[in-house]
């Protein structure tokens, strides 16, 4: 014991020496673990960015037409807030304009799914605890799960780069970069929420509200600037994103304010990470109570989600409100032309323009809200599979009782969510709510059936459960890029959305409401019935 | 001897809870040191600081000659770990993790992983997913024990084996000592402490409160005697060290700190032996006395 005194106790707080050694063992691990997952993302993201072209090319097949519709959508507040500004009537110029903000949010969510998933869930997992006991350095995980979002945001950017160099390889390159810019953006936000919290989810949800906050603030600016100049654009990674203008005399040096927040960032990551315990977040957690008030199967779903609805209600009430502030905007248009009209029906029906405008929004809260049902419905499937759900039901608690809990809160949620968004959207519009929250609730019958679809595909083929998130996201590309892409009605009919009467504005039409509600009942009858009698996965 | 762990005066708090207290440990090298106590008395606790993994408030800590805090990477090179709950990524096979562990230490020895594999009965090609408890602890125990390094820490590394298995792990671990790798195990099994252990320390609330060889320790508890006299008993409540006596006519049961059993054996050989049993306290007393809230303090 004499050997070492109390003097040689341990030296102030560093990285350790090496911090870094495994980097390169810990990013083939990762690479491997997403071996179908990251393909998947690039293939189907930059494959769908890359075909635009095309479809414009059948859409707009002269450049007066493209002229035209620039010229008119790019003057209308709120398709700018959708969309943001086009600066360029070329074929690169419009592809760039609709995809830029779709692009960036759906990097972004890859990076921060790509980079939480190899930090904090690692930890949680204490499958880190046995790779850090290896010769893995502090800082070796975070420094591999950024490599791995940067392969995934690279491959992206190429992709994008080569699948619309015929348009011109100056804005390809840029729209590429600036998407992948947007990605690793995030990855690095990611990076360092997962060393503020303890939770994997939690982080999750952090960086995905600083993502949704990007858009809002991108939407706002865009509503009131012709040109991207606005301060709030400015405030957006999401906005330098679109502020690069592919195609449209590229402004190479927005780029930098890319490289430079995403250095910043990675430096405080790196240096958290460095500098704390494993498994411990720099966020204390709380300590809960000493004895639970958790009564029924049903009462635990709640608390296990109630923290989600929660971030999602406050969310959906906010959009409501800013969205529904730019109603008027809407209806004193400047350009208000024959195209711009046009589009406008396709997305929200005949009927004022106001009422277009609105019914537009509903719709894009209504496909949102589908991202919530599937994601609260899929919590059985991540219950199951992390074996949590196996000692609930070694209980007196049935299948069907214990997903009814999680069934309730999702399908419930839902309808509290189209509430509290067109609640907002009344708000800000100073509108009377009567008609906007009945035109919410219409919502409900496409939301319910992605609720439906999730519980059939958990309850009978349980190993695909996650395809639902695929189906939600391909009905919200649809509803939002469709319209201006002018797809043909058979393929916009995939979408439940697209049969629901566009409200506020046009006659309440019951049929399709009820049929839909039908169709989802039905999914979900099939579902439970299938988790009856299927074996719970281990 | 040159020692492989010296731990001195280590304390840890997570918040108000203080896991460690003024922690001591010495492991020599090439010994298998046993380390118990009872949950919750930081076991867990000074392995991950043994590891790097946490960082101690203050105290003194070396592994290897080495600092467990700065000096972690190269330190990993020459240590394999076992947990007690295993978690494995769901779409690798067994054999890929073991490999992905062999490479991120000292390397890995392939006929030794072919040998183990085979004597745990392990198949290396299922995916994390569908392997059990057992299985998953089976993983972690073959890349350890294949890979070429100078310390093993496991703690309850047999948890969810069955005892065909212990059996082989303990055959294992006897194999480490021989080659004179230093094991440093943390177990509640207390059977599996016995036949493997050259010394163990006992700790309680973040302290260490027993360090030493059983038999040490054994010395240090008390024997029980029962005996059947020719005449009465006499003066045995006095004499040091004895406790529980229970007299009853020429019968007499008492508990006796071994050390002082010496005078105990000679009051009674005065009143004339006819029939005399001694226990030694057996390890599950031992433990239970160290264990044990008040009592074992007070001794």
């Amino acid at each position: 014991m004499t050997a070492i005194g109390q003097t040689a106790a341990f030296a102030p707080r560093s990285g350790g020496s090496r911090p870094l050694a495994g980097t390169g063992a810990l990013l083939r691990l990762a690479l491997r673990r997403d071996r179908v997952m990251l393909p998947l993302w690039v293939i189907v993201l930059g494959g769908a960015i890359s075909s635009a072209p095309n479809s414009l090319r059948n859409l707009y097949s002269t450049a007066a037409e493209r002229s035209n519709v620039v010229e008119s959508m790019s003057t209308n507040g709120s398709l700018r807030a959708l969309y943001g500004p086009a600066f360029s009537d070329s074929i690169g110029g419009i592809t760039a304009w609709r995809y830029v903000t779709f692009g960036a949010l759906m990097a972004g969510i890859m990076s921060l799914i790509i980079v939480v998933r190899h930090t904090r869930e690692e930890e949680e997992t204490g499958r880190q605890e046995l790779l850090s006991a290896a010769m893995v350095g502090r800082r070796a995980p975070l420094t591999a799960a950024l490599l791995t979002a940067l392969v995934a945001n690279a491959a992206l950017a190429l992709l994008i780069a080569a699948g619309l160099g015929g348009e011109g390889r100056g804005g390809a390159l840029t729209l590429g970069l600036a998407i992948g810019g947007v990605g690793m953006l995030f990855a690095t936000m990611a990076g360092i929420a997962a060393q503020l919290t303890e939770s994997a989810r939690l982080a999750k949800g952090l960086t995905a509200a600083a993502l949704a906050l990007a858009f809002v603030l991108r939407a706002a600016g865009d509503a009131g600037a012709r040109d991207g100049s606005s301060v709030l654009t400015w405030l957006s990674p999401v906005g330098w994103a679109e502020n690069t203008r592919a195609f449209a005399a590229e402004r190479w040096w927005v780029l930098l304010l890319f490289a430079g927040a995403i250095v910043v960032q990675g430096v405080i990551a790196f240096n958290l990470a460095g500098r704390r315990d494993i498994g411990m977040s720099f966020l204390p957690t709380r300590p809960g109570p000493a004895e639970g008030r958790l009564r029924a199967a049903g009462s635990l779903a709640w608390r296990l989600q109630r923290g989600s609805v929660l971030g999602w209600g406050v969310g959906f009430l906010a959009t409501g409100v800013m969205f529904g502030g730019m109603t008027e905007g809407a209806a004193d248009l400047v350009g208000d032309s024959e195209k711009t009209r046009e589009i406008f029906e396709r997305m929200g029906g005949q009927s004022s323009l106001t009422d277009a405008f609105l019914a537009a929004m509903v719709g894009m809260l209504g496909m949102v809200a589908a991202l919530y049902v599937v994601q609260t419905v899929l919590r059985l499937h991540s219950e199951e599979t992390a074996q949590r759900a196996e000692p609930i039901l070694a209980n007196a608690v049935g299948r069907i009782r214990w997903a009814a809990g999680h069934l309730v809160i999702a399908f419930g949620g839902a309808a509290l969510l189209m509430v509290l968004g067109g609640l907002g959207l009344a708000i800000g519009s100073g509108k009377e709510p009567g008609p906007i929250l009945g035109a919410c609730l219409v919502q409900l019958a496409g939301i319910w059936v992605f609720g439906g679809l999730a519980t059939l595909l958990h309850g009978v083929f349980p190993k695909a459960a996650v395809a639902a998130w695929g189906a939600s996201g391909i009905a919200l590309a649809l509803g939002w890029i469709g319209p201006a892409l002018n797809l043909p009605q058979s393929v916009m009919n995939l979408s439940p959305f697209e049969h629901l009467p566009s409200l506020p504005g046009p006659e309440m039409r019951w049929a399709p409401v009820l049929t839909l509600t039908v169709v989802a009942a039905g999914l979900v009858a099939a579902g439970l019935a299938g988790l009856r009698r299927r074996d719970i996965q281990t | 001897m040159t020692k492989a762990i010296t731990v001195a005066g280590l304390h840890k708090s997570f918040g108000r809870t203080h896991a460690l207290d003024g922690l001591d440990l010495a492991v020599e090298t090439g010994e298998v040191h046993g380390f118990l106590g009872p949950n919750g008395a930081g076991k867990s606790t000074t392995i991950r600081v043994l590891l790097g993994l946490l960082r101690a408030d203050s105290g003194a800590a070396q592994l290897l000659g080495r600092d467990p805090w700065n000096d972690a990477v190269e330190l990993h090179r020459r240590i394999a770990y076992v947990p007690g709950d295993v978690t494995l990524w769901r779409n690798l096979s067994g054999g890929e993790v073991i490999d992905l562990y062999g490479r991120l230490r000292g390397g890995l020895d392939k006929a030794r992983r072919a040998d183990l594999i085979e004597r745990f009965e392990l198949d290396p090609t299922k995916k994390g997913r569908t392997y059990s408890k057992g299985n998953r602890q089976k993983v972690a125990l073959v890349a350890a024990l294949a890979s070429d390094v100078d310390l093993l820490i496991l703690d309850e590394p047999t948890s969810g084996l069955d005892p065909l298995m212990e059996g082989v792990f303990r055959s294992c671990v006897e194999e480490e000592r021989d080659r004179g790798r230093t094991v440093l195990l943390s177990s509640h099994v207390l059977s599996e402490v016995e036949a493997l252990c050259d010394r163990v320390s006992i700790i309680r609330k973040g302290r260490t409160v027993e360090s030493g060889s059983l038999a040490d320790l054994r010395h240090l508890t008390r024997t029980s005697v029962s005996a059947e006299l020719v005449g009465a008993p006499n003066g045995l409540t006095h004499l040091p060290g004895v406790h529980d006596v229970d007299v009853q006519g020429r019968r007499v049961k008492l508990q006796v700190d071994t050390d002082k059993l010496d005078a105990v054996l000679r009051s009674l050989t005065e009143s004339g032996i006819r029939s005399l049993t001694s226990s030694p306290p057996t390890l599950e007393e031992l433990f239970l006395r160290h264990y044990a809230p008040e009592e074992a303090m007070s001794r």
